[in-house]
């Protein structure tokens, strides 16, 4: 299925993209951030295991174990610094 | 009435709060939050602030935190204003204003709100410093802010 993934703050400048359509089988949101740290180089940085990254699905902030669905919008940042 | 904006262009307090409050004779309280950008922080001097968000997931979160707001302090009503792209030090960033019919109500609202704003919407500062540029830490002491209403910020 494809899914589009957006970037931001410092992820987005880590990876020198904001946004990507992506062709993933993943279960959830966990399997999908797995899939491109998978492929190395700038992914495994931005979205490494350990890093506070957040999630958004559907434009709603969600936990890793939100499942994926066709053509969901899906976004990883690092934790907002609004206000 | 527009509840929340997202914008580039700075706002005026005192009529955002004529706005909010109307000809609405039940109101009794107004409480309002100005957020400002400083030109010092964590030790260097600030330049100037970059503000990048999320466009759409940032005014449907501020949209959800403010029905929650106005369920919990019975709120008659509530305004958010929050600017983005590049501000200068001195400049306001944000704006939250709420109405209410007593005193407690619009204090804990207002401050209910910016805590939750704060956690909670998809915003992210850069700073230029004579450093260079660089991306703005999440404080821990806001996630503690919003645990105080009950609320767990999943950044931890």
């Amino acid at each position: 299925m494809k899914v589009s993934v957006r970037y931001f703050a410092s992820i987005r400048e880590t990876l020198g993209q904001s946004a990507e359509t992506v062709e993933t089988s993943a279960a959830t949101l966990a399997n999908l951030r797995d899939e491109l740290i998978a492929r190395g180089g700038a992914y495994a940085d931005a979205l490494a295991r350990g890093k506070a990254v957040r999630m958004a699905c559907g434009q709603v902030m969600c936990d890793e174990s939100a499942p994926l669905q066709e053509g969901a919008e899906v976004a990883f940042f690092p934790p907002v610094t609004g206000g | 009435m527009t509840r929340v904006s997202v914008q580039a262009a700075d706002f005026d307090l005192g009529r955002e709060i004529a706005i909010l409050r109307g000809q609405d004779a039940r109101i009794g309280a107004i409480c309002s939050f100005v957020g400002t950008v400083r030109d010092r922080n964590d030790g260097q001097g600030v330049a100037e602030l970059e503000l990048e968000h999320y466009p759409g997931m940032t005014e449907r979160a501020i949209e959800a935190m403010i029905d929650e707001a106005i369920r919990r302090f019975e709120l008659y009503g509530a305004r958010v204003v929050h600017r983005v792209g590049l501000l200068l030090p001195t400049d306001q960033i944000v704006l939250v204003a709420v109405t209410s019919s007593h005193r407690a109500a619009s204090f804990q609202g207002c401050e209910f709100l910016m805590d939750y704003l704060k956690t909670q919407a998809p915003f992210w500062k850069k700073e230029r410093t004579p450093g260079g540029g660089r991306w703005v830490d999440a404080r821990t002491s806001d996630d503690v802010a919003l645990r105080r209403w009950g609320i767990d910020s999943r950044n931890g």
